[in-house]
């Protein structure tokens, strides 16, 4: 489901930017060879496509984080203190990084960018059904500001993927464990030389 | 009387005229060969990818088909909304508009009773509506304008069109053309504009005659019409040919 997921997110923006240069509304604009799709139609047609796929996965992965407790017992945010101490043990470098289980810093992260996802596709639908879907293009305020918003979430899932991407360069054993099933570790916090 | 004599008879040249015949079969052969390497990758080079996200145009047109009420309105504004200056936009330059051709008037055709074509004061003469809608382009930007005409189920009514055919057509004396489902052309927002804001339509944004139709992005909003069509064999567009999807709904 993730790498579903991630590939359907990964063509959504990288065609976003094809339809993105066609009429920047910020003072740059994304160089061809980045982007998904030779024109604008071309890029509307990836990122019409690339939507069935994230949505329809989308909606696998929700019910299955609602129904089998996943949200509750791995996503859900603890409080900011533990997010706080983790934060510092990140800095340093010393943040305990066990498979099978998401410490505070992560719950955060996860949980901001499955709710920026899930923004950016509702936004999405906002702008291209601006008449049918009137109601939810006025909740964001009409079809220009829905527009801008749905850039904003492309910009906070680059800024998420970013960090995340480095935090898999920083612990690698977590990229095997989601090809490969290897057994979660046991809690080793207070250990000595824990990392 | 003495005939003169020719200089070349044809059977002189009758050589060079075949290998003339030879290379202008050969040319639209090479032609047609080419014409169809570009329709076929106007949305990717790869032949495989190509058709696969053709397919999924023709999903997504199904798709905005079936999310289309055809009583849901576009939202409508205040006259102080209206975007000034108003942006220009066609497939050529703002310097390349055509100017109305002399005796203009609107051909209609395909499935109608009346196959009478219409002059603008004709036009003008039917129930006229005005709004105040939000033009939305494909590119993304969009601006408010204010458009008044006649409506384009009264119309279709009025020629005696079969409501039951699937495709309004639209060819446009820019060589423009674009054509959309029978469902939108009965909306009430749908007009045959002849006005754009209070004042008879100028050539850039459209004269005489420009179809109106806020449900759908702005390229389906033909400016400069001469022809209108109704039919059960999809007409494609201009845009649409290239590789926008067809329904481009709002």
């Amino acid at each position: 489901m993730h790498w579903i997921g991630a590939t359907a997110v990964i063509c959504m923006i990288l065609s976003g930017w094809t339809i993105y240069d066609a009429s920047p509304s910020l003072p740059f604009t994304f160089p061809p060879w980045m982007t998904l799709g030779s024109w604008l139609a071309a890029g509307i047609a990836w990122h019409l496509s690339a939507m069935w796929v994230l949505f329809a996965d989308g909606v696998a992965y929700l019910s299955y984080g609602v129904l089998f407790g996943h949200f509750r017992r791995d996503i859900r945010p603890v409080g900011p203190k533990a997010v706080l101490r983790n934060l510092g043990e990140a800095v340093r470098l010393r943040l305990d990084h066990r498979l099978g289980h998401y410490n505070a810093v992560q719950r955060l992260l996860y949980t901001g960018v499955i709710v920026v996802i899930c923004l950016s596709v509702v936004t999405g639908f906002a702008i291209w059904k601006p008449v049918q879907l009137g109601w939810l293009t006025a909740l964001f305020g009409g079809y220009p500001m829905a527009r801008h918003i749905h850039l904003a979430m492309m910009a906070l899932i680059v800024g998420f993927l970013v960090i995340h991407l480095v935090l898999v360069a920083l612990y690698p054993r977590t990229l095997i464990s989601m090809l490969v099933p290897l057994q979660a570790e046991p809690d080793r916090h207070g250990e000595e030389g824990a990392r | 009387m003495n005939r003169k004599r020719v200089a070349v008879t044809a059977d002189d040249i009758a050589p060079e005229v075949t290998q003339l015949h030879r290379r202008g079969f050969l040319k639209r052969i090479l032609s047609l060969g080419s014409l169809t390497l570009l329709t076929g990758c106007d949305l990717s080079t790869h032949s495989g990818v190509d058709a696969g996200l053709w397919a999924m145009l023709r999903f997504n047109d199904r798709v905005q088909a079936a999310l289309f009420s055809p009583s849901r309105l576009a939202e409508t504004y205040p006259a102080s909304a209206i975007t000034r200056p108003f942006r220009f936009n066609a497939y050529y330059p703002e310097w390349q508009v055509r100017s109305v051709p002399a005796h203009w008037c609107l051909d209609v055709s395909g499935s109608v009773s009346d196959k009478t074509s219409w002059t603008l004061e004709q036009l003008l003469a039917l129930p006229q509506e005005s709004q105040i809608t939000r033009h939305i382009c494909i590119e993304g930007w969009s601006q408010i304008g204010q458009w008044s005409g006649v409506p384009l189920h009264v119309f279709l009514r009025r020629i005696g069109a079969d409501l039951r055919a699937r495709y309004v057509a639209f060819k446009c004396f820019d060589s423009y053309s674009t054509s959309i489902d029978m469902a939108s052309a009965l909306h009430p927002q749908t007009i045959l504009a002849v006005d754009f804001e209070r004042a008879p339509l100028t050539p850039e944004w459209g004269a005489p005659l420009r179809l109106r139709i806020p449900t759908k992005l702005g390229f389906k909003s033909a400016k400069n019409l001469q022809a209108i069509e109704v039919t059960n064999t999809y007409p494609g567009g201009y845009w649409e040919d290239k590789g926008y999807d067809w329904f481009s709904g709002s």
